[in-house]
């Protein structure tokens, strides 16, 4: 096994396994002996990370955090080796109509929020934290709805937060949770029509996906892949589809000081504690 | 170096990212972008437009009078640009003696992104396919195009008996099943030329229209009679099928526009001058104007390519010998469809009439024959060996 290096991700579309075989294709054509290993949900991808069934882990932020903890727990190593470039200093905004009766954070108490998925960094827990933050808890000052679209993606899929937008824009929430990037995509799509809606609050920066890799994974050949990942060059028209896929122009090295706002929201929503009980470490 | 760009009021929604992608493709990587403006979530946008397309985001003062953001030009959206290919260029002389898959289907003069789709047109060589007057020749056909409707006057009196009008019938029902064959030919291979020789794929495309209007005319004609059309046999379709199933571009545009269309028109002179009606007369003359062009870009492609081809002309005179012995057991022209060409000419049952008519017959294939020496000789072939295939052509004209 330790001829190969082998990934886990997460099969959130079926353009996963164009994307994966794609990049398997790039790493063997440049020497590096590549595999990888698909998971319907990142609990799963986190446990068998831990039960050594792969070495690299494409991980959602809060996988990224389950594996953290329960590397921490269990007294392993664990890093962030890389990310995408657009997966650094994302933002998430809290939409309302803008004929509605919420003008300031503060005019959300007793009023509905639509957030995505239960698991959605983006979409439900950075910004029910971010509300928290200024003193409005959610279930007990404002109501939260949740559009749960494939629960256990963390949020990959877009549907949970166009449902969202689709659910204020019908009037069956008050106010409604997405990625900035999707404000912008549902904006230019119509799905917000122009002077329907205005940004409420839009929280702070923080970092999204990561590979992550334990201790006791083989060295060279991480060493290898993070040194053909980084080399990725958008001008170059092999990888460039992939590139474009994955949705990022480069790989930037592994960075953990974007996942403070998402820690505190787990913390104060107790949002590993179930994935941690299940790995007997909570 | 920082560069200003003001939006007004215009949102990223709007077509703001227009304005953002203009002004940045003129800028180094590196230098920075001060963004201005007053569109409602700008500042939100901005972050996601900039991370979107490869540029690094300083988030502005939400002070009155700074700008909303900066952008720092990255180096991706030029990235996608190294290594593009310019695909030759518009103008007809701007093709190239081999036309890459990888162009597939660019305008010809574009840039083509590096990385694309492989395309595999199976006619992808000048040589095989290009002429230097096919443009000139598009652009006739499109101008002579005529619309059934208005062009044929279809109420024009018929006074002709039931046996000449039989004798039409055949003929037509004759000329459809050829025609057919005359359409599905240029549009098969049209699908197999490289667009890059985009004019040849125009002279195609119209030759099958052309076909298609053909098809409709004739079985419009044959349907004032009644909707039972004549009699279809196994040698002429055995004839069409060899037509039909040569999978080289060269041989079946010889065999099809140099020696069948070329054949035809001479056919539809015939019928143009021994109509028995006013809209038949009409319907052969501008029929036989489409085929003189299909014969006319046939013989310019083919000259072209065997000036380039020292082979071609050997192999030309292959497929009319191949063709010719797997014909040899065939009827050729069936007795029915000869019988109405003579009956149509001759007007009359009386055997002076007929005596004329079966002369005006002859004449015709002989016409006929001629023409196609005239044009194989201008192919290159010497004066006897155009005698010698063009005898060997099949008996069903076509």
């Amino acid at each position: 096994m330790t001829d190969t290096l082998i990934l886990g991700a997460v099969a959130y579309d079926p353009k996963v396994v164009t994307i994966w075989d794609g990049f398997l294709r790039w790493f063997l054509a440049r020497g590096l002996p590549f595999d990888y290993v698909l998971y319907h949900n990142y609990e799963r991808q986190v446990e068998q990370h831990f039960a050594g069934a792969f070495h690299v882990a494409w991980n959602s932020p809060l996988a990224w955090l389950q594996a953290e903890h329960v590397a921490r727990a269990r007294g392993r190593g664990v890093r962030a080796l890389a990310m995408r470039d657009t997966d650094q200093d994302l933002t998430s905004v809290v939409v309302v109509r803008a004929d509605g009766p919420v003008q300031k954070v503060d005019d959300l108490r007793g009023k509905s929020l639509g957030v995505g998925a239960g698991d959605s960094p983006q979409a439900t827990l950075i910004p029910l934290e971010h509300l928290a933050a200024q003193g409005l808890v959610a279930d007990v000052d404002f109501r939260v709805r949740r559009f749960d679209v494939l629960v256990g993606k963390h949020g990959d899929h877009v549907g949970g937060e166009r449902d969202a937008a689709k659910a204020l824009l019908a009037g069956e929430v008050d106010a409604a949770c997405m990625i900035d990037g999707n404000h912008l995509l549902f904006a230019q799509e119509g799905t917000l029509p122009r002077g329907a809606t205005r940004v409420l609050t839009q929280t702070g920066p923080y970092d999204h996906c990561n590979f992550t890799v334990l201790d006791g994974a083989p060295e060279a050949l991480v060493a290898r892949f993070h040194e053909l990942l980084l080399g990725m060059r958008y001008d170059d028209p092999d990888v460039r589809p992939l590139l474009d896929l994955e949705g990022l122009k480069a790989w930037r090295p592994g960075r953990t000081s974007g996942y403070g706002l998402l820690e505190r929201a787990c913390t104060r929503f107790d949002a590993l504690a179930p994935f941690l009980r299940r790995m007997g470490v909570g | 170096m920082t560069e200003v760009v003001d939006l007004a009021g215009l949102g990223l929604d709007q077509g703001a990212a227009v304005l953002l992608r203009l002004r940045l493709a003129g800028l180094p990587p590196g230098v920075r972008l001060q963004v201005f403006g007053t569109a409602p979530d700008l500042g939100v946008h901005l972050r996601a437009f900039a991370r979107a397309e490869g540029h690094a985001f300083v988030a502005g003062d939400a002070a009155t009078g700074s700008p909303a953001a900066e952008l720092v030009r990255g180096v991706a959206a030029s990235a996608r640009w190294h290594g593009a290919e310019r695909a030759g260029n518009a103008a007809a002389d701007g093709v190239v003696a081999h036309a890459p898959a990888h162009w597939g289907l660019a305008a010809r003069g574009a840039s083509v992104e590096a990385g694309g789709p492989a395309f595999h047109f199976a006619l992808a060589h000048r040589d095989e396919v290009w002429s230097e007057d096919a443009g000139e020749l598009y652009r006739a056909a499109a101008a002579a195009q005529w619309d059934p409707e208005t062009a044929i006057p279809w109420h024009a009196e018929r006074t002709q008996p039931p046996f000449v009008e039989d004798a039409l019938v055949q003929v037509l029902t004759y000329l459809i099943e050829n025609e057919t064959a005359a359409l599905v030919v240029p549009a098969r291979f049209c699908a197999q030329v490289h667009p890059h020789f985009r004019e040849v794929m125009q002279v195609l495309a119209i030759q099958a229209a052309d076909e298609a209007r053909h098809l409709e005319v004739f079985t419009r004609r044959a349907r004032l009679r009644s909707d039972q059309l004549g009699l279809s046999t196994g040698g002429g379709q055995a004839s069409l099928q060899t037509l039909v199933d040569e999978p080289d571009f060269a041989l079946a545009s010889f065999l099809l526009s140099v020696l069948g269309e070329g054949s035809f028109v001479h056919l539809l002179g015939f019928l143009h001058v021994h109509a028995p009606d006013r809209c038949t007369a009409e319907i052969m003359r501008l029929a036989a104007q489409d085929e003189a062009r299909h014969v006319a870009f046939g013989m310019a492609h083919l000259a072209r390519h065997a000036r380039a081809d020292a082979t071609l002309l050997a192999r030309l005179r292959g497929a009319i010998e191949r063709r010719h012995d797997a014909l040899r057991h065939t009827a050729g022209l069936n007795a029915e469809v000869f019988d109405a060409l003579v009956v149509l000419a001759a007007g009359g049952l009386t055997p002076a009439a007929l005596a004329g008519g079966h002369a005006a017959v002859v004449d015709l294939q002989m016409q006929m024959d001629q023409g196609r020496r005239h044009r194989l000789r201008r192919l290159g072939f010497a004066a006897d060996e155009a005698a010698a295939l063009s005898a060997l052509h099949t008996r069903n004209f076509m």
